[in-house]
């Protein structure tokens, strides 16, 4: 109990220093939940628009990203007639722009891709899909920013096309899209008879292993993975995640020098404190208690108020329109569990040094202190 | 025959890397229960000596030994001497922010005494230091004896053998350090305490079972 009374008093003490201490550590917090939680988010629609109704992905082999992959059209026929694969959606990704958009998703799909089949349909039917070369169905945040509806005609890059329908999708990334007919996007992006991937449907979640086979013998320019595995594996999440962990790490890294700067004040404010509970007999680990206790009261207490932030943050940014579909505000808690992890271990290093100096302070010379 | 608790042969000190010779070859003892004046000018060396009878610091040569235990033999003294000795300063050395109570239970926090012997001692000592009434008030609203009043129960909160007072009236105007040390006096004795302590005030000097003197680095 006195230690939380030594570690408090001088907290207390000194307020306004404390309280820049824990706002270090609450945006820094803050910012690092953001940032990941978003980027994560972002991962996880793009997993999820190659996940739509499917269990495996097949791309080629060694590409940096999947909008480089080229899937052979024979590859697609042969896989979809064996008898372990309940449906194979070969699906072309292409960039496009539109006036004032300048970078939209593009999907080339079949008309019995599972996208079209769960979409809720504003307008438009699916089986009318495809029934013209130019025809495009749209994303419901697309059609709303291209200001188009059933029936418009839109210039998209260097093409014109006839808005067939407007769907509503779960995903951000889907709901800003264009889709194509497969046919139509690979003319448009000169990849005539070939795909980027396929996503697949087993008949049998269990024979995963054996499809995983027969690609690799029959297709070896070809990969098959499990969404889990790819969305841990492809190169450019992975980019991703390390990028959001190292921006969030050096936002946390400052909170840990604002902490370390406070400690250190406040072990050189109160020497001669330390020096009459060291000759009041406190040893070594006693007096680095209190220094510790005190940069994690100021973490904790940051890394609880960051929380808060970021959550309220995030919670801001799913209601903006615009990023509809693109935030997943879900806190993980392993996320959170990292990240409030990580600052308590940014207070007691920032605490490292500080405590270092005052287990060595000497009592009859500090005592002399003014 | 009285036992020796309190032993420094042939100690010197110098600071400043020897420019400064404050202790030059002192040999002192103390016995068990006895009550020790240590007299001379400013600069004699007497806090020096005390701060190296209770570990505070240590000699550059010659030896130190408290209950026949040799300091030099321990790495850290003051946790060795926490039972044993307290220390009253000329200024009281409390921390503001903590209560009277607070102040006085830092050396059995120190010492891990159980939380209820250690309120019990405190009421103990504040009982007959006259602070009962001031327990939880913080330091801040002391006055200058209270104050020193606070610094010697904590001194005696481990019931140490040994008690070394620096100056412990120096701050204090004539009634009030009367009072502060006739208390002094008074819990050393009924605590069977060995008291050290450093005055320049010869009265107060006279009132202790033996006065030692110092002059210039030496005890004469």
């Amino acid at each position: 109990m006195l230690f939380l009374k030594l570690i408090l008093s001088n907290l207390l003490r000194h307020r306004i220093r404390s309280a820049i201490s824990i706002a270090g550590i609450a945006f820094s917090v803050a910012a690092m939940l953001t940032i990941v939680t978003v980027l994560q988010g972002a991962v996880g629609m793009f997993s999820g628009i190659l996940s739509s109704d499917s269990q495996l992905i097949v791309f080629e082999r060694n590409v940096s990203d999947l909008f480089f992959s080229s899937v052979p059209a024979n590859a697609v026929g042969e896989i979809a007639s064996w008898s372990i694969v309940e449906h194979a959606d070969p699906v072309l990704f292409g960039i496009v722009s539109s006036a004032d958009h300048p970078i939209i998703t593009c999907f080339g799909i079949t008309a019995a891709d599972a996208r079209l089949r769960k979409a809720t349909w504003i307008s438009g039917r699916r089986d009318a899909f495809g029934q013209r070369a130019d025809d495009i169905v749209l994303g419901q945040r697309a059609a709303e920013f291209m200001a188009a509806t059933q029936g418009s005609i839109v210039q998209i890059g260097h093409g014109t096309f006839h808005v067939s329908g407007v769907i509503q999708t779960a995903n951000g990334f889907e709901d800003g899209g264009v889709f194509m007919p497969l046919g139509a996007a690979q003319t448009f992006f000169h990849k005539e008879g070939s795909s980027s991937v396929i996503t697949i449907k087993l008949t049998n979640r269990d024979l995963t292993g054996e499809f995983k086979q027969r690609v690799k013998a029959r297709f070896p320019n070809l990969v098959a993975l499990e969404d889990d595995e790819f969305t841990r594996t492809y190169s450019q999440f992975r980019i991703l995640k390390a990028t959001a962990w190292a921006v969030g790490g050096c936002g946390l890294l400052l909170g840990g020098l604002g902490v370390a700067n406070t400690m250190i004040m406040s072990v050189f404010t109160r020497i001669r404190e330390i020096a009459i509970l060291r000759v009041n007999g406190f040893s070594n680990t006693q007096i680095a208690t209190v220094i510790f206790g005190e940069s994690a009261i100021v973490s904790v207490v940051g890394a609880v108020i960051g929380l808060t932030i970021g959550g309220c943050f995030l919670v801001a940014l799913k209601l903006i329109p615009a990023l509809h579909g693109y935030i997943d505000v879900t806190l993980q808690p392993l996320i959170v569990g990292i990240v409030i992890l990580l600052a308590l271990l940014t207070g007691v290093a920032g605490a490292l040094y500080p405590a270092f100096y005052a287990i060595r302070i000497r009592a009859v010379e500090a005592l002399r202190f003014e | 025959m009285t036992h020796t608790v309190l032993h420094a042969a042939s100690v010197w000190k110098s600071y400043d890397d020897g420019a400064i010779t404050v202790l030059k070859g002192v040999d002192f003892s103390a016995s068990e229960g006895e009550t020790v004046a240590l007299c001379g000018p400013s600069g004699c060396g007497k806090s020096t000596l005390l701060h190296l009878l209770g570990g505070l610091d240590t000699p550059d040569r010659g030896q130190i030994a408290v209950n026949g235990t040799p300091l030099a033999s321990h790495a850290n003294p003051l946790r060795l001497l926490r039972h044993q000795v307290g220390f009253v300063f000329q200024l009281h050395n409390l921390i503001p922010d903590l209560t009277l109570g607070d102040n006085c239970l830092i050396p059995t926090v120190a010492a891990g005494t159980p939380h209820a012997v250690a309120e019990e001692r405190l009421r103990e000592l504040a009982e007959r230091t006259g602070l009962s009434h001031r327990i939880h008030h913080r330091i801040q609203k002391l006055s200058g004896g209270e104050r020193q009043r606070t610094a010697l129960c904590r001194a005696l909160m481990n019931k140490p053998r040994i008690l070394l007072a620096d100056e412990p009236t120096g701050s204090l105007d004539e009634a009030t350090s009367r009072t502060v040390f006739e208390l002094l006096l008074d819990l050393a004795a009924n605590e069977g305490v060995t008291l050290v302590m450093a005055t320049h005030d010869r009265v107060l000097a006279q009132r202790c079972s033996r006065l030692v003197e110092m002059h210039d680095g030496k005890v004469r």
